[in-house]
This record gives structure tokens, C-alpha cells and sequence, in this order.
């Protein structure tokens, strides 16, 4: 005790004058980051997160600034290319316009090619089979071989008379091996049967490589010359049109519908939520057994149900009738978590301390409540983005989305599944862009709730 | 937490293995859990699903498993109106008469009939019997065929019956059934009186509608009749002894069947898969789980690797575009109708577009099958020939612009069908009027119900839809256009047309009856009344040791009765 | 435990009560016309056809008749179906809806559990980077796709054997359970994944499984015990609405594999505008999951003692 006594002792009048005021107070040794500097640090550090970010970016290019860059009408039907996988070589010969056949055949025996295949038409003739009741055409894409296999049934004529066929149902460039067969008194297909293999060329006619583009007017490209088609660098549909610019046009549909929904409800759960979790007591009580009710309506069967209850008119695309059904009927959910997020800080001392201040309902809820939940708004956003595009995705999977001719990448992929075994791109190209996006959005949200949400830091 | 996991490293590994250990006999647990699960419940399924086929052709039973497109919404054929009720129903009921495997008409019920210019007789045979024993007597006729004009069954094919006398009168409520111009003179005697003199009486009595229904069986069901096998009395080839809805039905051979020795040889037909999924059925045939498939265009390519043989008809319908003639409506303008007419080629819609080697491109109002008075009708009264001419529609464009006063054509609004093909016909056509003559062209697709909705009310511009025959006579497509029709939705009225309907309808010469016909055809082409698109038919591949399997235009879609297994056909593979 | 279940149990009624007004409503502006068929009818037959249906009666005296049948637990009759009530309907095809979508529940929360363990026990190793892989794949594509492609599978395989290892379609055996159930489940089985292994890591980290370390507890008994039990739990909450997706979710599985459920039929019943089948089914879904919901709100008071139900 002793030795403090002493020291109190030792005190001089230097000891109790102020000190200098000290530079190195308002240096601060790192740097001084807001809530969102922080988060964004957080986010850029996370690989898969900004990988994700810039798919995202690079689709909302994709959709926007696209058509502009690859302008081709996405409703333009090329029927000299109809469901061409990309790649496919596009070099027609030039020919005349296409005449109807007036059945002239050269002489000549057996079934044999009148004039030249080519993509227009294979005009056949035959002479009549021994003991034939008439015949039928086939067409096959192999040789008849020991099965018997004739390919697919052209025609049939119960007439021994009519002795020449025209095929021009989707002649392609390809090798094709026609039969016709001898039908017996019931019409029935005997083994008496004759065979030729065909090299049909593609070809267009010069009025419509014109029309379409492909050549000056002036040029002086004649008959028998050689020139590339349209190219299409993914390919084209079952009606010809250009797959990419229907997935650019499909974008705008699938993001708009799969961005501006949640943008909209999660919107309106936040009103919804923080109005609720504010005000508290009945009306909490109230607001929020409503939304219980709409939670408990069986999503998929009422969107179906809004979708034909709001009817669209001749020409519309639907778009909007589906985002009022998603509105209307996926907004609870944000509403919960916000109002919850409200409850809790309605409760913290810094909100005491603002109202002590005097600071008025709109500032507390404004400058205090709603900033500190916008980050849960955020996650909620990005994970709802990927639930909408696939509820789009899957309503125009069954026939209950959008209208033709308005693509979406869903109605898309369910065109293309019914040719999924033949010109799978059809079904690849949507199916996967689908895929990349709610893949994005995923990761993204995930990244975004690293960085935001304090409790899931270090998780990882 | 970064420190202790590098200091524990070591521990940390054999954390995990051991953990890791104990997660394996959980997941070991879990699989034995869901095994056991599996079984459970698989014993719950064939309970509530009916038990699926095995097989599609089982040599041993006589028997095959099939798939039919939908579920039939019930088996009371006077009030069955769609396409797969009744091809169940020919299956298991015969009418007075049936038709053949060759199309022909012959005796069914009646052994021998007469059509006279007032009426028609029908004589009963003797050994015509109910799937009860009981022999089928005139009166079941009788009771039948007043029940589907009675207006509280609500039939909708009650029209067919029209040319009977009062039918109308009756369906209408005006009459009560009782005064119907059908008599059983005695138990195998069966008059009938007409309306209006009907020379394709005979070909109507085929029809499903017009099949017997016993009194007191019907009044035993309490107004369930049709609802569940057991609440049918069948006279056909078949019974149903099982019928599990939307799951599976079992047809078995009716042993009382008077013609059992000619008709339905196989024993038993299970039907285990019912679908509309053409991708589905493929996969099954593929599996040699069902006979017979029908092929899609999408599909032909890998049809010719598999090295099958493909097979096709023509399954009756014809798909139009029909124009709305109300006052109100542009389409009411002759040369607006005949611009629209010019630009489409239905020729390169199906040969490019479609792409079904089934289809058959339009030309006509009434289809290639149909029959005139010797020959095919249309090789009897051919068609106008159909020139697409894109300079010709504009100047007819430019012609309606002039008459109706406009600067620009309004859209116009295309009401069509919610399907696939529905889907390809109105992007085409879009695209066509859009290209051709600068049209803009709102497309209204809608669901079945709303798109007849609408159709009813003549919500449109233009209408995408089809019609397929009831009967095998020309006045099933004759009477579409004219003007009493309520399936005119466009409200088509000529009165030049209407008289040749007429003459069509009554007239006892058929050559007479086809010429009026051919008028009718050429009215609606100069009057661009209607643009026929295309006429459906199906490529199919059957299992080739199934034989005798046969699609038809008139009566079932698909029809097993004359088919029959043949040990010595190749296997499918 | 007891006043909660009844207030939670009168929740869920006013709930059902609330579907079926809904619907109703929904239902009834819907334009169409159930009773309309390709060939026209007389306006007769329309009257008679409307008074068996009770159509012709005003809108409000419908939704009484509607609801007081309702209470009585009788759905109506089809318009499709005629001679079919909507109960029947329900009681024939849910059970097939119903017996896939709890073997897909099965799987999804089975794998669902292990997986994500597994993933979190082998943190930042090769099998989780599998996994996850995987899991990501389970959660992009969607389900058309996944189902379509399952199948075209099933029949090459079965092309390359020879013979039918698994039927590619249809319903009755256990094999024709097996790839839907898959598919089915397959994308809650993915979402389930992730989050075990996020609450499994959560749990990780926690101080008392660094005491129960410490305590030098046998690494099987920290795991089973503590761990897996705690990070269950909020797989427990999420299942009462992943019962609704799978469950409604079945509609795909059902189209494409031509399984005779309730899925596949309000689809067809939409395209059919099947006024009572449509309503019938959406009340019941709707009734099956406030039910579900409940349930799994009892059970996981019952499993963690943490929750005090009362709340």
C-alpha cells in the first residue's frame, strides 16, 4: 500500500496537461469499408460466385444487345432448312423455278429417275409389276435388305395405269433407296417388289436466293451454279426459323418473366412483411394468416388454374397472365422472412436509442429496418429467380405457357422434345441455356449470402 | 477455425474415417429401408393401378396387351361421342349392321334389311345374343334408339338419328319418345319410318349410336349404365371383365357371340397402357410391350435403322381453314377470302412443314376416300386444281382494300387449337399471310372447350379446325356449309349451295346426289368458303406377328377384331 | 401440446375452406364452356345438360350447393366422366400418385441425409466435389428433361440386353416404381443434399462438438449423436413442402411414363375444362398438404425439444 502512496506522491503539474493531440488517432490501419464494400470483397473472393456473375451479365447481353448483333427474324421460317443441326453444309446448286410434272416419263424399264433428283423433287416411274393390283411408293433410307423393310410408305395407287409418282415430301441431300411394290386384289403388299438408289442434290431456285438475300440483284449468278444458303450457327427448328435468334427472343420471355416476377412479389412481400412485422399485434395476426392461406394453395395446379381462368386474347402472348398468377401467388415467402427480420429489429437497442431521439415511423422504417433487411431480400431474389424460370419453363413444358408464336426457352424445349432422338439440338440448346441460368443464379445466390449474411461467413 | 483443423489435422482424418464408417451402415440401413419400402409398396400398386401387361404378344394365352390413346369417359354408346369410346365399343356391341375387314358393309344383328323411299325393315336373326344368354330381341332397338333422342339423356350425336321420323321433334321435347318412327312389328321384326327419304340409311345403322340397350338391364344400373364393366351388357366380340379407370381394361371373348367363329380370334386383349404420349408408346413397342405403334415424322429416320415395316392409312379427317361470314367480319369480303386462299400451299405445309408421309395434301372440301356413285368421288367429279399465285393474292388484297375502304388492314385473328400440329398450322399460316400479303395475323389458340367456345360464337377471322366422318357416306362432309348446320361456325349461308345439300340428302339417284355434291365442291372453292390444308393419316408399324390388324375411317380407330397371331411372323427385333 | 393441435387443426380447416372458395371462383370466370363438344348440340340438350350439372342456377346458389356438398364430402359428378363422381376418381388414381411420391419423398430424404453427410465429412475432397457436381446438375435441369432422357435410357439399355430389364413405361410391378421414383425424387434429393451439408458444417463448428472432442468421445458416437441428429433437423422442416412439390411435381413423371395418377389427370381435366374434377382435385391437394404441413410441424416439436409448440 505503501509504494502507491509513494507514487501518488511522485505526480508533477507536467503530468495533468493535455496532450498533444496525436496524428496517428485518425489513421486507420485498414481500410474502412461500408456494408456493401465489405460484401462485395466477400463476393469477388468467391470464384464460383463472380463466375456465375458474369454468365449473368453475359445472358442479359445475350438478350439485349443479341438481336442486334445477329439480326434474323425469329419468326422467319427458311423451309429449304428445316431442322438442320448446326454445322450442316449449306451449299446448294442453283436450278430453275420448280414446274409441276405433267407426268412425261422418257422411255426405259423397271423404276427409274425421270430428269434430275434434286431437293425440289425425285420424279419416278415404273412399268406395272407381273400380277400388280396397283402399287405403293416407298422411300428408305437403307437398302430393303432381307427383313423386307421398304421404308416409309409414299403412296398408293390401286391403279396399274398410274405408273409415276412425284415425291417432294422433306427431300434432303441424301442418298435415298426407293421400292415399289406390287399390291395384290385386297390391296395387300406382296413380296414382288423393284428397287433404285438415289444421290438427291440440294438446290434453290435463283428468284429465291434473291428474295431471300443471298445474292445481289445484279449479280450474275446463272443456273447450275453454286452458292451457301443462310447459315445458321445453332441450327434451325421444326419450321426452319434461326435457333439462335429464337433463343435470343426466348430470352426476353424466360428472363423477363423469370426476373420481373420475383422482382414484383418479393416487392410486395417486403411491403407486405414490414407493414405486418411493424405493426404488430392483430394486424400481424391477421396479414400473416392470410398469407398462410395463399402458402397452402397447391402451387402448380393454381397457376394452371390462373392461367386459364385469366384467358388471353387472339395475339397475346400470355406473358402477363403468367406473371400475375406468379405474383399473386408466390409472394408469401418473402413476406415471412422479412416480417420475421423486422420483429427482430424492431426489438434492438439501436432502434430504442433512434426513437428516444424522436425519429419518426417512416425514418425508423426507412433508414433503420429496411436497409438492414435487404440483404436477406437480396438472397431471397436471386434464389427465386431460378424457382420462376423453371415454373415458366415447366408450364410451357405442358402446354400452359406462353403462345406461338412468342418462343420461351421452355416452350422450346418442348418442341424439341418430341424430335429429341433425331435432331437433338433442338432439345440440347434450350434445355441447356435453362440449365446455365438457374445454375447461375444459384451459385450467385449462394455467393450472395456468404457475403451478406454474417451467421453463414466462414462456412466455407 | 482454421487453427485447430491444422493442428488436428491428423485427428480430423481418423474422425472422418470412422465417421465415415458409421455413415456406410446408416446408408446400408437406408438401402435396406427403401428396399423393403419398394416391395411394400409395389404390393400397393398392382392393388390401386391394375397390373400391367406382359408382353405385347403371348402365343401360349392367344392373348395381346395394347394401349389405348385416352381413357373412354364412359361405355353408354347413346351418349359416347369420341373416337376411343368408340372404338371400344365396337369391340363389345354390334349393331344391325357392321362393317367388314375389307370396308364392306354386312349383315350385323339383322340378317337381311330393305331401305324403301319411307322407311326401312330390318329381320332380327335367331342366334343374335346378349353376353347374358338372353336373345336380342327388336325391342331393345327400340328402347335403345329412343333413349338417345329421349332430351334428358343429353346425347350429342342425337342428330344422326334425324332422319327417322319425329327424331327431331322428340330430341327437341316437342314429341315424347314414344311416337318415334321405329316399330318392333314382332321380336325379330324391326320397321323403321323416315322423316325425309334417306338412301344411307344403312351405312347410319353401322354407326355406334344406333346400337340396342336392353330395358331391364339398363334400368337395373340406376343410371350407371356404362360407368364400370360390370355395368354394361355387351353383344359384340368382347366383353370387359375389367376395367380399372385410366389404368388398364381386360377384353375377353364373348362366348355367346353369334359370329364368334369369323370375329375376334384372339382370346384375350389386355389394354395396360394408357396413353397419349407418342414418344412413350414407341419406347414400349421398341420394348415388345405393345404390338403396334403409330409412327410421327420425328421418329420415321430411327423406324428405318430399326429396319421395321412401316405402314400407313388414312385415318378419314381433312383440316381446313374456314372464313367467318358474319356481317361484321372482313373475312366476309369475297376478295379478302380469295387473297388468303392464293397464298397458302398446302402442298409445301406438308411436304416441308408437317412432314408426315401419312398426310395428304388438301384439295378439296370432301377427302380421297370418299365414295361416289361407282368410283371414288373424287376421280369421279375431280376437284378444281388449287394454283398458289402470291401476285394474284396481292391484287385481290388490293381489290378487298378498295371495297371495304381501308388504308390498312387490321389483324386479323386466326382461332385454332391448343396442339402440336395445331401450333405448326397457325405459325405456318402466319408467317405465309404475313410474308405473301403483308397480313397481320393474331393467332387465338385455345384449349378444346374454349376454342369451340368461340368458335360458337364466331369469335374470329378465321378458324383452323378439322372434321372427321361419322358415317361412310359424302353427306357426313356435304352438309358442313350449309347454312341450318350448327357446326357452320362460320355461318356460311348460300342458298345455291344449301339447294344442292338438299337435293344431296334426299335424292334416291346417286348420281344425281354426286353431281349435286361436285356443285357444293366447287361453290366452296370459288367462294374461297374454305381452304383445305391437309388430310390426316398415320404411318404405324405392327408387330409382325400380329396379323389382320387393321386402322380404319369409318368405325374403330384401331381394330383387333379380325387380327390374330401368327406364330411364324418374324419377331419385332 | 394439446390447445396448440386444436388451433392448428381449425387453422387448417378455415385453410381448405379458403382453397375451395378460391377455386370456385377461379374456376367459374374461367371462360369455356365445360359442356361444349365438336359436334354442335340444340339448344335443348344444352338446357337439359346444364340443369343435371345444376349450371343453369345462379353463381352464389352454385358455390352453396358446392360448399354444403363439400362438407359432406361428396365432389360432384365429372362432366368428361360421365357416371364417374369426382370421389371415386380421387380414390382410384391418388393412391398411384400417392405411392410414388412417398417412395421419391423416401429416396430424396434417405439420399438426401447421407449424401450431404458425406459431403461434409469429406469437406474440400474428391467425393464431395462429385457430389456436388451432381447435386448442381440435380438442380438445373429440369425435370422434363430429366425424365424424357431417363427413359430414351431405359430403352437403350434394355436394347442392348436383349431384353426388358426395366419396363420403360406403365405402372404395377416394382420395377415400373423404380426410375420414376428416381426421377422423381431426384431433384429434392439434390436440394436435401445441400442443405444437410450446410447444417452438418454449421453443426461442425460448433463448440460442443469441439467439448464433445475434447471430452475424447468416441468419434462414431460424436457423429451419430451429435451431429447427424442436430443437422437433421432442418431437413425435417423443409420435407412438409417438399411433400407438395413431389407430390404435384408428379404431373411430368406421370405424362411421361404413363403412370395412371392423379397428376396426369388434372392436366387432362384443365384441357377438358372438367369444372368438378378440377375443382375436386384442387381441394383435396389442398386439404393433403395443410394436413401434411401440420404433421410435420407436430413431429418436429416432438423431435426437438427445442421448440416449444405453444409459440
Amino acid at each position: 500500500m505503501t509504494d502507491y502512496a509513494d507514487q501518488t506522491s511522485s505526480f508533477n503539474a507536467t503530468d495533468f496537461e493535455a496532450l498533444e493531440r496525436s496524428q496517428d488517432v485518425n489513421v486507420i490501419s485498414r481500410p474502412s469499408l461500408s456494408y456493401w464494400q465489405d460484401a462485395w470483397i466477400r463476393l469477388k473472393a468467391n470464384k464460383r460466385a463472380i463466375t456465375s456473375l458474369y454468365i449473368i451479365v453475359f445472358l442479359l447481353l445475350f438478350t439485349i444487345v443479341g438481336p442486334w448483333v445477329w439480326r434474323i427474324d425469329p419468326a422467319i421460317q427458311d423451309l429449304d432448312q428445316i431442322s438442320q443441326p448446326p454445322g450442316t453444309d449449306r451449299s446448294a446448286l442453283i436450278v430453275e423455278s420448280y414446274v409441276a410434272w405433267d407426268g412425261e416419263t422418257d422411255v426405259g424399264n423397271g423404276l427409274r429417275v425421270i430428269g434430275d433428283p434434286n431437293s425440289q423433287a425425285v420424279r419416278l416411274a415404273w412399268d406395272a409389276l407381273e400380277n400388280a393390283n396397283g402399287h405403293r411408293l416407298y422411300r428408305n433410307r437403307f437398302p430393303v435388305g432381307e427383313e423386307m423393310a421398304f421404308g416409309i410408305p409414299l403412296a398408293e395407287y390401286f391403279d396399274n395405269n398410274i405408273v409415276t409418282h412425284e415425291d417432294r415430301l422433306d427431300v434432303r441431300p441424301d442418298t435415298y433407296f426407293y421400292s415399289v411394290v406390287a399390291l395384290d386384289d385386297r390391296g395387300q403388299v406382296t413380296d414382288n417388289f423393284q428397287t433404285i438408289e438415289v444421290e438427291v442434290e440440294r438446290v434453290t431456285t435463283l428468284a429465291e436466293a434473291r428474295e431471300r438475300g443471298l445474292v445481289d440483284e445484279g449479280s450474275p449468278l446463272q443456273v447450275g451454279d453454286s452458292i451457301n444458303l443462310e447459315a445458321h450457327p445453332l441450327g434451325t427448328d421444326y419450321l426452319g426459323r434461326d435457333m439462335l435468334a429464337r433463343l435470343m427472343a426466348g430470352a426476353r420471355v424466360s428472363l423477363f418473366i423469370g426476373i420481373g416476377a420475383p422482382t414484383l412479389f418479393v416487392l410486395f412481400g417486403v411491403v407486405f412483411g414490414s407493414v405486418a412485422g411493424f405493426m404488430g399485434g392483430r394486424v400481424d395476426q391477421f396479414m400473416m394468416r392470410f398469407a398462410d392461406f395463399v402458402v397452402a394453395l397447391p402451387f402448380l395446379l393454381f397457376m394452371i388454374l390462373f392461367k386459364i381462368a385469366f384467358g388471353i386474347g387472339p395475339g397475346e402472348s400470355g406473358v402477363l397472365p403468367m406473371l400475375i398468377a406468379l405474383v399473386v401467388l408466390m409472394w408469401p415467402a418473402t413476406a415471412r422472412l422479412v416480417r420475421g427480420q423486422i420483429i427482430q429489429i424492431r426489438e434492438q437497442g439501436y432502434i430504442e436509442a433512434s426513437k428516444l431521439l424522436g425519429a419518426s415511423t417512416p425514418y425508423l422504417v426507412l433508414r433503420h429496418m429496411l436497409p438492414n433487411t435487404i440483404g436477406v431480400v437480396l438472397v431471397t431474389l436471386t434464389f427465386e429467380i431460378p424457382r420462376v424460370i423453371f415454373v415458366e419453363a415447366f408450364l410451357s413444358f405442358i402446354g400452359m405457357g406462353v403462345a406461338p408464336p412468342t418462343p420461351s426457352w421452355g416452350s422450346m424445349s418442348n418442341e424439341g422434345i418430341r424430335t429429341m432422338l433425331i435432331t437433338p439440338h433442338e432439345l440440347i440448346f434450350p434445355a441447356l441455356i435453362i440449365s446455365i441460368t438457374v445454375l447461375a443464379f444459384n451459385l450467385l445466390g449462394d455467393g450472395l449470402r456468404d457475403a451478406l449474411d454474417a451467421r453463414m461467413r466462414n462456412q466455407e | 477455425m482454421s487453427d485447430t483443423s491444422s493442428v488436428a489435422l491428423d485427428t480430423d482424418q481418423s474422425f472422418s474415417r470412422s465417421a465415415g464408417k458409421q455413415l456406410l451402415i446408416y446408408a446400408g440401413y437406408g438401402f435396406v429401408f427403401i428396399v423393403a419400402l419398394f416391395y411394400f409398396l409395389s404390393v400397393a400398386a398392382t392393388q390401386v393401378g391394375g397390373a400391367a401387361g406382359g408382353g405385347a404378344i403371348n402365343f401360349e394365352e392367344n392373348s395381346i396387351t395394347i394401349a389405348l390413346r385416352q381413357e373412354p369417359p364412359q361405355l353408354d354408346h347413346t351418349r359416347a361421342s369420341d373416337a376411343v369410346s368408340f372404338t371400344v365399343l365396337t369391340h363389345t356391341m354390334e349393331g344391325l349392321l357392321g362393317y367388314d375387314n375389307d370396308n364392306q358393309l354386312t349383315p350385323g344383328v339383322a340378317e337381311r334389311w330393305e331401305i324403301r323411299e319411307d322407311g326401312a325393315t330390318f329381320w332380327l336373326r335367331d342366334n343374335a345374343l346378349w353376353s347374358d344368354g338372353q336373345p336380342i330381341t327388336a325391342h331393345d332397338f327400340v328402347f335403345g334408339w329412343r333413349k338417345v333422342l329421349d332430351p334428358a339423356t343429353a346425347s350429342i350425336y342425337a342428330f344422326i338419328m334425324y332422319p327417322i321420323e319425329n327424331a327431331e321433334a322428340i330430341n327437341s321435347g316437342e314429341l315424347p319418345p314414344e311416337t318415334l318412327g321405329v316399330r318392333a312389328i314382332s321380336d325379330s321384326v324391326l320397321e323403321v319410318s323416315f322423316e325425309q327419304p334417306t338412301p344411307y340409311f344403312e351405312k347410319l345403322v353401322a354407326f355406334q349410336t344406333f346400337y340396342p340397350v336392353r330395358q331391364d338391364f339398363f334400368e337395373s344400373t340406376n343410371g350407371r349404365y356404362g360407368a364400370d364393366a360390370d355395368q354394361l351388357l355387351y353383344n359384340g366380340p368382347y366383353v370387359i371383365t375389367e376395367w380399372v379407370h385410366s389404368a388398364s381394361m381386360r377384353w375377353e371373348k364373348n362366348p355367346n357371340y353369334w359370329n364368334k367363329n369369323n370375329v375376334g380370334l384372339i382370346d384375350t386383349i389386355e389394354v395396360a397402357y394408357i396413353t397419349e404420349d407418342v414418344n412413350a408408346k414407341l419406347n414400349l413397342f421398341k420394348d415388345g410391350q405393345i404390338p403396334n405403334t403409330q409412327l410421327v415424322a420425328s421418329m420415321l429416320d430411327s423406324a428405318m435403322e430399326q429396319r421395321w415395316n412401316i405402314d400407313r392409312f388414312m385415318e378419314g379427317s381433312i383440316f381446313w381453314v374456314v372464313s367467318n361470314f358474319r356481317e361484321e367480319r372482313l373475312t366476309n369480303n369475297y376478295n379478302l377470302r380469295r387473297a388468303l386462299q392464293l397464298s397458302v400451299d398446302p402442298v409445301e405445309f406438308v411436304y416441308k412443314v408437317l412432314k408426315e408421309p401419312g398426310y395428304m395434301p388438301g384439295t378439296s372440301m370432301f377427302p380421297y376416300w370418299i365414295k361416289g356413285a361407282e368410283n371414288l368421288f373424287r376421280q369421279e367429279h375431280p376437284p378444281i386444281e388449287h394454283v398458289p399465285n402470291e401476285e394474284l393474292a396481292r391484287q385481290h388484297l388490293e381489290m378487298a382494300k378498295q371495297e371495304l375502304q381501308l388504308d390498312e388492314f387490321p389483324p386479323l385473328v386466326m382461332l385454332a387449337d391448343d396442339s402440336p400440329v395445331g401450333n405448326m398450322t397457325t405459325e405456318y399460316l402466319q408467317a405465309q399471310f404475313s410474308e405473301k400479303l403483308g397480313l397481320e395475323i393474331r393467332i387465338d389458340k385455345q384449349i378444346f372447350k374454349q376454342r369451340l367456345l368461340k368458335a360458337n360464337a364466331g369469335d374470329f377471322d378465321i378458324l383452323v379446325n378439322g372434321w372427321s366422318p361419322d358415317y361412310d357416306d359424302i353427306l357426313t362432309f356435304g352438309d358442313y356449309f350449309a347454312s341450318w348446320n350448327l357446326n357452320n361456325r362460320g355461318r356460311y349461308n348460300n342458298s345455291e349451295l344449301d339447294r344442292n345439300v338438299r337435293i344431296g340428302q334426299t335424292s334416291l339417284d346417286q348420281n344425281e346426289r354426286m353431281a349435286a355434291f361436285a356443285e357444293v365442291q366447287r361453290i366452296t372453292y370459288e367462294d374461297a368458303v374454305v381452304i383445305p390444308l391437309y388430310e390426316r393419316g398415320w404411318s404405324f408399324v405392327v408387330d409382325p406377328r400380329l396379323k389382320g390388324f387393321k386402322r380404319r375411317v369409318i368405325g374403330p380407330e384401331v381394330d383387333y377384331r379380325f387380327a390374330y397371331i401368327d406364330r411364324n411372323g418374324s419377331s419385332a427385333d | 401440446m394439446w390447445t396448440y393441435s386444436i388451433k392448428r387443426v381449425i387453422q387448417g380447416i378455415i385453410t381448405v375452406w379458403f382453397i375451395a372458395t378460391a377455386t370456385f371462383f377461379a374456376m367459374h370466370s374461367v371462360p369455356g364452356d365445360p359442356l361444349l363438344n365438336d359436334r354442335a348440340m340444340s339448344p335443348e340438350i344444352r338446357a337439359n345438360l346444364e340443369a343435371k350439372y345444376g349450371l343453369d342456377q345462379p353463381l352464389l346458389t352454385q358455390y352453396v350447393v358446392y360448399m354444403t356438398n363439400l362438407v359432406r364430402g361428396d365432389l360432384g359428378i365429372s362432366f368428361v366422366h360421365e357416371n364417374q363422381s369426382v370421389n371415386d376418381i380421387i380414390s382410384e388414381r391418388f393412391p398411384v400418385s400417392a405411392i410414388l411420391g412417398i417412395l421419391a419423398l423416401f429416396i430424396a430424404a434417405i439420399g438426401g441425409v447421407i449424401w450431404g453427410a458425406l459431403t461434409a465429412l469429406y469437406r474440400n475432397q474428391l467425393p464431395d466435389y462429385i457430389i456436388m457436381f451432381l447435386v448442381i446438375l440435380g438442380i438445373s435441369v429440369p425435370s422434363f428433361v430429366v425424365a424424357a432422357l431417363s427413359q430414351l435410357f431405359l430403352v437403350n439399355v434394355n436394347e442392348l440386353a436383349g431384353r426388358t430389364l426395366l419396363p420403360v413405361a406403365g405402372w404395377g410391378s416394382v420395377l415400373h416404381l423404380l426410375v420414376p421414383a428416381l426421377v422423381l425424387g431426384l431433384s429434392t434429393m439434390a436440394y436435401l443434399t445441400r442443405l444437410m451439408r450446410s447444417s452438418m458444417l454449421e453443426i461442425t463448428n460448433s463448440d460442443f462438438i469441439r467439448t464433445a472432442k475434447a471430452k475424447g468421445l468416441p468419434p462414431a458416437r460424436i457423429f451419430t449423436r451429435h451431429q447427424l441428429r442436430n443437422a437433421i433437423l432442418p431437413v425435417v422442416t423443409v420435407l412438409g413442402p417438399q411433400v407438395a412439390i413431389i407430390t404435384t411435381g408428379g404431373f411430368v413423371v406421370e405424362i411421361v411414363f404413363a403412370i395412371p395418377g392423379l397428376g396426369r389427370f388434372f392436366v387432362e381435366a384443365v384441357q377438358q375444362l372438367d369444372y368438378t374434377v378440377i375443382m375436386g382435385t384442387t381441394v383435396f391437394y389442398g386439404a393433403f398438404l395443410v394436413v401434411m404441413v401440420i404433421l410435420v410441424d407436430l413431429i418436429y416439436g416432438y423431435i426437438d425439444p427445442r421448440i416449444k409448440l405453444e409459440q
